[in-house]
């Protein structure tokens, strides 16, 4: 899908040890596949599937979404850094498009 | 006795309910920071003539869920649409090859404040005009291209970007301006004027009854200063035309056209009303 922009909020630095915050929201419309259009016939499924974050290319977090998470899914979870390295985000579609973005922390 | 006794319960039970509008608790004693440095202004004193002794900011009537969201420009959903705007605003269209920065360059410095002042007076259609109309001269005028036809995606997402350069500016519009205070004037006459066949006028519930419920709403105010606005009803942004008409839809009574006479009255009046407040947009709201 076009027009389709991950944002992600990780702190640009945090000591070592420290559990951090991770914010991320995509504009998604997560249609449901329940709906119909003007023309009666049901739309079609398009929704976000599954959510991972990968740290130095270890993961951390990952979940699946499913047909009734509104659109614009936003998911914040808490990760705890050791090392100064890359987060890598990415969201699955249900058309086989994948959205990724990539966040540098350091240690202080 | 027993019977009484219950009664006498349940009376007690009521009297602390019925006040409690209270138990909505709005408007709160609150205060909007935004990402923790933009202090906004949602308490404003009223300009002179004003009915109400103090302005106070829709944010304020609205649940603790709702308000939070608003504090964090990463977790307010009408950001998405805000990014949308700064994307068109870079995007050239029109016969003339110009974006909107091929003449306004980094719409942070040349808008910064500029959304707080509308609607201005506009001597050539002589009538005021709002950001959603600025854009559309600009494009038909400047560019060549297309006007936006009323609530497309990109008229809301624009206007919402070049209002929200002025985030935490003070609302402050120019009657002198033009007939800017004829307009004000039959502004301020629709305002009172009761439509549809509920028979409310925009004062019924936003004058005489801000802080009650009407159903499962909890009334404000009907300040604009957070426009275009994201609802949490609609998930997306809600330009101000678009509110007026739901709200004279609600009273059941036929609804004026966007940017008619009427509404663009109506829009000069309910902006001076939340003089004062800062701009807000994009304001998260029920």
């Amino acid at each position: 899908m076009d027009n389709i922009k991950p944002r992600v909020k990780v702190p640009k630095s945090a000591s070592a040890g420290e559990v951090i915050t991770i914010k991320t929201l995509i504009n998604h419309p997560m249609e449901s596949g329940l709906r119909k259009g003007k023309d009666g016939n049901l739309i079609p499924r398009q929704i976000i599937n599954k959510f991972t974050c990968e740290f130095n290319g270890k993961p951390v977090f990952s979940c699946e979404l499913e047909p009734a998470i509104s659109a614009n899914p936003y998911i914040e979870f808490s990760a705890k850094v050791t090392e100064a390295g890359t987060f890598k985000f990415s969201w699955l579609d249900d058309d086989g498009s994948v959205y990724e973005t990539e966040n540098k922390i350091a240690i202080k | 006795m027993r019977n009484q006794i219950i009664a006498k319960a349940a009376a007690v039970a009521m009297t602390a309910l019925v006040p409690g509008v209270a138990f909505a608790g709005g408007p709160v004693d609150d205060e909007l920071v935004i990402d923790g440095e933009i202090q906004m202004i949602t308490r404003a004193a009223p300009p002179e003539g004003h009915p109400l002794d103090e302005v106070l900011s829709g944010w304020l009537y609205r649940t603790d869920e709702t308000r939070m969201l608003e504090t964090d420009t990463f977790e307010n959903p009408g950001m998405l649409e805000v990014q949308d705007g700064a994307d068109l605003w870079n995007t050239v269209d029109g016969t003339a090859g110009k974006s909107c920065a091929s003449c306004h360059g980094d719409a942070e410095e040349s808008m910064a404040g500029v959304g707080a002042r509308f609607p201005k007076w506009d001597e050539a259609s002589n009538r005021p005009i709002n950001v959603e109309l600025q854009i559309n001269k600009c494009r038909t005028e400047e560019m060549g291209a297309e006007a936006y036809k009323f609530d497309a995606r990109e008229q809301k997402a624009l206007t919402a970007y070049v209002k929200h350069q002025s985030l935490g500016t003070p609302v402050a519009i120019d009657l002198a301006e033009g007939h800017m205070q004829s307009w004000w004037d039959r502004g301020n006459e629709l305002y009172y004027t009761r439509t549809g066949q509920l028979n409310l006028s925009c004062a019924s519930c936003h004058e005489q009854n801000n802080g009650n419920y009407i159903r499962a709403d909890h009334l404000s105010q009907g300040n604009v200063n957070g426009f275009p606005t994201y609802r949490l009803k609609q998930a997306s942004l809600v330009s101000l035309h678009n509110r007026f008409r739901g709200c004279i839809r609600d009273t059941r009574a036929e609804f004026p056209a966007a940017f008619s006479d009427e509404l663009m009255a109506l829009e000069v009046y309910v902006t001076w009303r939340g003089t004062g407040l800062s701009v807000e947009t994009p304001a998260v709201r029920q």
